[in-house]
C-alpha cells in the first residue's frame, strides 16, 4: 500500500465520538468504550458556495441542519426533512441532492452549493434567479430555493433544454402552491428559448 | 406519535476499504446500521421507529461502486447510484430493463444518491411497521394493517404469513427477471446467492426481507450475459410518476424467434414481501406467438393464488394487465 493511500485512509476512516482511541488495526480513532454515551461534535471544514468554512458537526447530523443552524445559511429550506418535497436541494460536487438527507459528515472533501451561492460575487442574480422574477415563477416561494438549485443544475449540463426535460429535472420538487409550469417558462427565459 | 426534526445522536464509522467495513460490521453486528445512500436508513432513525448505536457508512468505499463488464456479463457494485445505472451505457445498451427500473424510482435527487443495493433490499413499506409499532416484522405479535380498519391499500396479494406488507423496489423485479447473482461478504469470506434467493418473505423471515445477516455487506450484483439484447419490458403504477412507490410494476424479458416466444422472465413487484417470479405464465407462453390473443388466454393465471385484502382488491387486475402489456411489448 503506498503512503498516499495509507494518509486518505487514515484521514477518511476517523470515527466520531467523544473520546478517541485506536483500534488493534491501528486505522481507526474508535468511539469511546462505554456504549450509549452520546457522540460528540467534531470540527471539520467543508466548502461551501466556494469558501472553506470550519464547523463543528454531530456524527448523525444532516447538511440541511449544518446549513441552517450552524452556519446561518437558511435559504435552504427544511420542508418535510425525509427526502420527500425538495425544498432542501444543493448541490454536491454539482450535483442535486436533499441536504435533509446526506450526513455533512458525508461532503467532507465535496464543494457545496446552496442557493446562496448561486448568484454572482457582485451580486448580480443568476439567469434562473432573474428568470424566475421575471415570470413571476413563485407564488408562495417556499419551494423555490430548490427549485432554483435542480434548474441551475439542469442548465449546468443542458444548456437548452425541452419542457420535458425540464420537467424531468424538476420532477423532485415539489410545489404545493402547483406553479410548475411557471418554474418550467423560467427555466425556458433563462435558456433563451421564450422571451 | 412525536415527530422528530433531528437524526439522533450515535456514532458514525466511515471506512474506505471493504475489509475494515466488515470488521466494524462484525464487531457491532445488530449495534450498527449499515448505510449506502441513506434514502430509506434516515427516515428510519429520524422517526426513532429504529434505533441503532453507529452508522457504518459505506460511500467512501470506492471499490463497491462502478459498473465493470465481466467475461460473462457485467458486475455492478453495490453502491452504484440509481442514476449511475440509468445513464450507463452497457446497462442501456444490454440490459435495458434495469435502467428502465433503476429510472423509475422516487426522484431525481434520490436517484444522485441512492444505490442500486439499497434500492433493491429496502425494507418493506407498510404505515404501521414504519411507524415503530410492535407488528409481527417488528418482533410483536399482532398486525396492524391486516385489520377491517386497517390502511393496507399498498399491501400484499401473495405469501402473506402474518406480515402483509409488500416490497416495492423497483430494480429488485429487474434484477430477478435478469438472474442475477447477488454478491455477499462478510469477515468469514465471499457468497453468492441468486437474486430469487436473496429475497426472503415472511413464512421464512419475517423480521429480514433479504438473506443479509449482521455482519454481512452486499458489495456486489452480477448479471449474466443470458438475457443480454433480450427484448424487455418495465412498466411501474404509482400514486404520482415522483416519489411514490410502486402500486405494482412489471419487469419482463423475453427471448424471441421472429415473433415466437422461446423463454421469458416476468416478475412482478410490490404484491409480495419479495419479488414474485410469474412462474406458471413464463410457461404458459412459451412456444406461442408474443401477441394479445396469447397475453389474454394467460394473464388470469398471473395472479392464481392471490388473496386480496380488504383495500388492495384492484392490485388484482392491476396485476394482470401489467402482465398482459409485457407479453405484448
Amino acid at each position: 500500500m503506498n503512503s498516499k493511500l495509507t494518509r486518505r485512509r487514515f484521514i477518511k476512516g476517523v470515527i466520531f465520538s467523544g473520546a478517541a482511541a485506536t483500534t488493534g488495526t491501528g486505522v481507526y480513532l474508535v468511539a469511546s468504550a462505554q456504549a450509549g454515551q452520546a457522540a460528540a461534535e467534531r470540527l471539520i471544514t467543508l466548502n461551501i458556495n466556494g469558501r472553506d468554512r470550519p464547523v463543528d458537526v454531530l456524527p448523525s447530523e444532516t447538511l440541511a441542519h449544518t446549513l441552517r443552524y450552524k452556519l446561518d445559511l437558511t435559504g435552504t429550506k427544511i420542508g418535510c426533512n425525509r427526502g420527500e418535497c425538495g425544498a432542501c436541494t444543493v448541490l454536491i460536487n454539482g450535483v442535486p441532492n436533499y441536504a435533509c438527507s446526506v450526513l455533512t459528515h458525508n461532503v467532507k472533501g465535496k464543494s457545496v452549493v446552496s442557493i446562496e451561492g448561486v448568484k454572482s460575487m457582485d451580486g448580480t442574480l443568476h439567469s434562473i434567479q432573474q428568470a424566475f422574477v421575471d415570470v413571476n415563477a413563485p407564488q408562495c416561494g417556499f419551494c423555490t430555493p430548490g427549485q432554483i438549485m435542480s434548474a441551475v443544475a439542469l442548465l449546468n449540463n443542458n444548456p437548452r433544454p425541452s419542457r420535458e426535460e425540464t420537467r424531468q429535472a424538476l420532477s423532485g420538487n415539489l410545489c404545493r402552491c402547483g406553479a410548475y409550469e411557471h418554474y418550467i417558462n423560467g427555466v425556458m427565459r433563462a435558456s433563451g428559448q421564450i422571451a | 406519535m412525536p415527530s422528530h426534526d433531528v437524526m439522533p445522536n450515535m456514532e458514525l464509522y466511515q471506512p474506505v476499504q471493504v475489509e475494515d467495513a466488515l470488521a466494524i460490521a462484525d464487531r457491532l453486528a445488530e449495534r450498527a446500521w449499515l448505510v449506502g445512500g441513506g434514502q430509506d436508513t434516515y427516515g428510519w432513525l429520524k422517526d426513532r421507529a429504529k434505533s441503532v448505536d453507529a452508522m457504518i457508512d459505506l460511500s467512501a468505499i470506492e471499490s463497491l461502486r462502478g459498473i465493470r463488464e465481466t467475461s460473462d456479463g457485467i458486475e455492478i457494485g453495490a453502491l452504484t447510484t440509481l442514476t449511475e445505472v440509468t445513464e450507463s451505457e452497457v446497462i442501456q445498451q444490454q440490459y435495458s430493463l434495469l435502467s428502465m427500473a433503476a429510472s423509475r424510482v422516487a426522484s431525481p435527487q434520490i436517484r444522485n444518491i441512492g444505490t442500486l443495493g439499497g434500492n433493491a433490499s429496502q425494507d418493506v413499506r407498510c404505515w404501521y411497521y414504519r411507524r415503530g409499532l410492535d407488528c409481527y416484522r417488528a418482533g410483536g405479535n399482532l398486525c396492524y394493517a391486516d385489520t377491517p380498519q386497517g390502511m393496507n391499500r399498498e399491501h400484499s396479494l401473495f405469501e402473506t404469513s402474518r406480515c402483509v406488507a409488500a416490497s416495492p423496489s423497483d430494480t429488485a423485479p429487474a434484477l430477478v427477471a435478469l438472474d442475477a447473482t447477488m454478491v455477499i461478504q462478510s469477515s468469514s469470506g465471499v457468497r453468492t446467492v441468486a437474486a430469487e434467493d436473496y429475497f426472503v418473505g415472511p413464512a421464512n423471515d419475517i423480521e429480514n426481507t433479504t438473506v443479509l445477516r449482521p455482519g454481512d455487506i452486499l458489495t456486489a450484483v452480477r448479471i449474466p450475459n443470458t438475457w443480454a439484447n433480450a427484448s424487455f419490458y418495465f412498466e411501474k403504477v404509482a400514486d404520482r410518476n415522483v416519489w411514490d412507490f410502486a402500486l405494482v410494476n412489471i419487469a419482463a424479458a423475453f427471448k424471441l424467434s421472429g415473433d415466437t416466444i422461446q423463454e421469458s422472465r416476468i416478475v412482478a413487484g410490490s404484491v409480495q414481501a419479495t419479488p414474485r417470479r410469474v412462474s406458471n405464465v413464463e410457461n404458459a407462453i412459451r412456444g406461442q406467438s408474443r401477441s394479445a390473443a396469447t397475453a389474454d388466454s394467460v394473464a388470469s393465471m398471473a395472479t392464481d393464488g392471490a388473496r386480496a385484502l380488504a383495500h388492495n382488491g384492484f392490485k388484482i387486475p392491476l396485476m394482470e394487465n401489467l402482465v398482459k402489456r409485457a407479453i405484448i411489448g
